[in-house]
């Protein structure tokens, strides 16, 4: 190469506008070719606009692009492909009713005879490449079948196979466990050790301080600094996001659980191929009380979920919540007995992305009388509904009540549906993966609303892949190992470290 | 100035007139390549239509059963669904309203809302039933909604064929009750007094006897504004629209979806039924018809739809659109020779750059982006 040292990315003083708003102002990023360099801001800061600029996706309103030192015109991710630049989106662009190794080799098919789809090859060769990397898949298993963890691990196999230089990460680990997030981390630096360069978005602090030489911070659309992260604190990195101070653990009282409420009993449910994933599950919650289930994606979370919101049929068991039997009814009957659900895939079972923002906010309460009166929508209502909610759980950019919820950025997409679920006060909320991919500021204030939820004498079965967030937020934990509840705890009774064995399917040390 | 022009070219009904213009431009050099003068042929199309007001009557009268099926496919379009039996429901509407009002003699005004109502409910669940079948057995729309335009038709000329509807050695069923015809001045243009009177005034006869000048499009545009208020401001458009963008969503948010699938198609089947209703109580003969293909308003219904990117109030003018065309398109055929395919290659140019509107879209940005770099 002509330019040994150049950077790999240089990125000078770029503007985008959203219409009127103005989604980044002058920033400025530069890479160091092999390095990882972490991209920090709070949501709707403008990280994935920043990247999807550098991929071509979108067009800057100002501003200059240098790869390996040389100027390049950014105009379609075919030029930045071109350029061996590669990027695994924040939500995942999959086909669902696809293979894995469909979906990664598409756009790079292996053909024999000229024109004949050689999928044996194409699946030993990613077969190699996921055994190299150690991202385990599940090459046959359709995109519909499968955990948001595995598509995640799907998205970084489709950019390796293509060879990838500079490899642009949209908060990748959002979803995986922390082991599997240790084994990321060991991936990407082999790949740098390679002379490729990582860019990767992550809220998560603790990540950034384990994998990245460097970290570059913007908030609100503006270029605050970039730091060489051995030099910080994690909690120095939360303060430079958020512009003030955060704590990051939450504070909570002592729970004072009543009476139970919901429970399930003996449940087992099949997964689209049949194969059982909840295996005669029991448990219950008590009213006033946070119950997590810790587990490691791919456990049964899934379809636990879906079999609770009636979305996947029961195969045997019962689900009731205040004696009403919910299995294998409706959806539909199930939030009319008071349960709200934050699903783990936000874009597809959480919001219509191309409804505004207001009307996602009533998507379960349309039909109240405080929105809708003789079948009429009553729109001041509504959009008043919409602006006190925005304000209440900050959504960013606070005007975008009749803006399509497509427009937001992931992480305030996530506090529209938590705002929405909130709403109601159901009895039992259901929170799979709430704060996934929000940012820390974020987290301190779903975890403290969840805390107020349950200090109001209601419910919340919480399940998460991060172990953190179980440990900090439950007041009962019970740990999920395929398909079934193998133990479980009082807060504090137990550390991380004995819950993270039982995770991985470990005995108990003392025995139950 | 580029910012209004940016601006301008971001709003759905800019990108729509557009696409109309580019469709004339098209059917320009379609003409040219055919070796008719351009010019003339649209000077023509034009000056025909409004040469005559009994020709733009005629265009009016043509307009209504368009923009019903119109509505039909825009409002399955909105919830995600392709109805292509627009033409089946079509002649089940027309069915019931000749059943109904051939039958029955009620007082003037409430038999024709009975045989409106009666087209409505018959189409509405020979639509539903398509939705049904889509609901309960995942059979796609497209393919039910096909099979049963066939079977409407199949049925439309059986029932003519039975020596107590069919009319004796014609190809005609028995004919809708006179006081529940929905032309001008049904009753007194026939009457000894009206005669009398457009004896005198020579100009008007032509109109009210020469044309079946009626109220359909009075009720056609009336629909449309309903359907639109139905799907923008009712609970129920909200969760038919919530189904159509996104399944899973409303599915998990407790819409019951199929139930929605089902009466979207219901209403969609109705709205195409009241263009077959419309166009018996308004045109003669005011019967059924023993048909030897498909009526086409079904499927023109499906080109006003998209032409207006399925809102139900463009409807009424895409349809206007559309159905001028069809009538300009047979009088340069007839005065000219030149060939009335141009206007399908109209209608398919704007057709097509509606679905591409996003094209104009980035055009737009383009334009904007020029004008930031001038600003830095
Ligand atoms: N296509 C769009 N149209 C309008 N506004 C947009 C669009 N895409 C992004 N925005 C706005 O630009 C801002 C930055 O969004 P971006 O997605 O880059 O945030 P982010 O930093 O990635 O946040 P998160 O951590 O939540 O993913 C947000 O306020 C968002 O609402
Ligand atoms: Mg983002």
């Amino acid at each position: 190469m002509k330019n040994q040292q150049a950077d790999a990315v240089e990125m000078q003083s770029i503007y985008k506008y959203f219409d009127n708003f103005c989604a980044l102002n002058a920033v400025n990023l530069k890479v160091r070719r092999g390095s990882i360099h972490a991209l920090l801001g709070e949501n709707g800061a403008g990280k994935t606009t920043l990247m999807n600029i550098l991929y071509g996706l979108y067009r800057p309103d100002g501003g200059k692009i240098l790869i390996n030192g040389e100027p390049v015109e950014m105009k379609n991710p075919n030029v930045a492909i071109e350029h061996k630049i590669g990027m695994v989106h924040q939500h995942f662009k999959l086909v669902e009713n696809f293979t894995v190794v469909q979906n990664i080799i598409l756009g790079q098919e292996v053909v024999k005879a000229g024109c004949v789809l050689d999928l044996a090859r194409a699946r030993k060769q990613v077969m190699d490449l996921s055994k190299t990397y150690g991202l385990a898949v599940d090459p046959d298993a359709k995109i519909e079948d499968i955990s948001v963890g595995m598509q995640q691990r799907v998205e970084i196999l489709k950019a390796l196979y293509r060879g990838v230089e500079i490899l642009i990460l949209d908060e990748p680990t959002a979803v995986l466990t922390p082991q599997e997030i240790n084994e990321l981390v060991n991936i990407m630096h082999n790949l740098t050790e390679d002379g490729k360069t990582i860019i990767i978005i992550t809220h998560k602090l603790k990540e950034i301080k384990k994998s990245s030489e460097y970290c570059t911070i913007i908030r609100r659309g503006k270029y605050i600094d970039t730091v060489v992260v051995k030099s910080v604190s994690e909690q120095q990195l939360a303060s430079m996001m958020v512009g003030r101070e955060v704590s990051l653990v939450v504070a909570k009282a002592k729970a004072d659980p009543g009476d139970i409420i919901f429970r399930i009993d003996n449940l087992t449910v099949e997964d689209n191929r049949k194969i059982e994933r909840v295996k005669e599950l029991s448990l219950y919650v008590k009213r006033g009380e946070i119950v997590g289930i810790a587990g490691i994606d791919g456990n049964g979370q899934k379809e636990l979920v879906e079999a609770i919101t009636c979305l996947t049929k029961v195969k045997a068991g019962k689900i009731s919540i205040n004696g009403a039997e919910l299995q294998n009814t409706s959806p539909h009957y199930v939030v009319e007995n008071g349960i709200a659900t934050i699903h783990e895939d936000r874009q597809k079972r959480g919001l219509v992305l191309d409804f505004p923002v207001k009307y996602n906010l009533i998507l379960e309460n349309y039909n109240k009388p405080q929105f809708a009166g003789r079948s009429i929508l009553k729109e001041p209502a509504i959009h008043q509904f919409a602006e006190d909610s925005i304000r209440r759980y900050d959504i960013r950019p606070e005007d975008c009540a009749s803006e399509p919820a497509r427009a937001l950025s992931g992480g305030n997409q996530q506090k529209v549906i938590i705002a929405r679920e909130l709403s109601e006060n159901p009895e039992l909320l259901l929170a799979f993966q709430p704060t996934r991919g929000l940012d820390v500021g974020a987290i301190e204030f779903i975890h403290s609303a969840l805390i107020k939820h349950r200090d109001s004498g209601h419910s919340i079965l919480l399940i998460s892949f991060e172990l953190d967030e179980i440990m900090n937020v439950s007041d009962r934990i019970c740990v999920l190992y395929d398909g079934r509840i193998v133990a479980e705890f009082l807060q504090g009774e137990v550390d991380e470290n004995e819950i993270g064995l039982l995770m991985a399917g470990g005995e108990r040390k003392n025995g139950i | 100035m580029g910012s209004k022009i940016a601006e301008l070219l971001n709003k759905t009904a800019t990108k729509i007139i557009l696409a109309i213009v580019l469709g004339f431009m098209a059917g320009a050099l379609a003409l040219a390549v055919a070796g008719y003068d351009p010019g003339t042929s649209y000077s023509m199309m034009f000056t025909s239509i409004f040469s005559s007001p009994q020709n733009m009557i005629q265009v009016l009268i043509l307009t209504m059963p368009n923009i019903l099926t119109g509505l039909s496919v825009a409002f399955a379009f909105k919830t995600g669904l392709f109805n292509i039996g627009g033409e089946g429901q079509y002649i089940v509407g027309a069915i019931a309203a000749v059943m109904v009002g051939g039958v029955f003699n009620l007082p003037p005004v409430i038999n024709v809302i009975v045989i409106m109502l009666a087209a409505f409910l018959a189409a509405g669940l020979y639509g539903a039933l398509a939705g049904f079948l889509k609901a309960k057995f995942g059979i796609h729309e497209v393919i039910t909604t096909i099979m049963l335009n066939w079977i409407a038709l199949y049925l439309n000329n059986y029932l003519i064929s039975l020596p107590g509807i069919g009319v004796k050695n014609t190809e005609y069923s028995f004919a809708i009750k006179q006081n529940a015809w929905t032309n001008v001045l049904n009753g007194w243009k026939t009457s000894p007094q009206g005669q009398a009177y457009l004896a005198a005034h020579p100009a008007l006869s032509p109109i009210l006897l020469g044309t079946d000048i009626n109220y359909g499009i009075i009720i056609a545009i009336v629909v449309a504004v309903a359907v639109s208020f139905l799907l923008y401001r009712t609970t129920f458009g909200y969760q038919v629209r919530a189904v159509g963008l996104n399944k899973d969503a409303a599915e998990a948010a407790g819409i019951r979806v199929k139930k929605s699938i089902v009466m979207t198609m219901f209403i969609a089947g109705g709205l195409a039924g009241l263009a077959g209703a419309l166009q018996m109580t308004g045109t003669l003969p005011h019967a059924l018809v023993t048909l030897a293909s498909q009526p086409g308003y079904g499927f023109n219904g499906i080109t006003v739809a998209l032409m207006a990117n399925s809102s139900p109030i463009g409807c009424i003018f895409t349809a206007l659109l559309l159905s001028a065309l069809q009538f300009g398109g047979s009088t340069i055929q007839m005065n000219l020779g030149a060939p009335s395919e141009v206007v399908n290659i109209m209608i398919g140019v704007i057709v097509f750059f509606v679905a591409v509107a996003s094209m104009f879209t980035m055009i737009s940005e383009r334009i904007k982006r020029r004008r930031v770099k001038i600003a830095d």
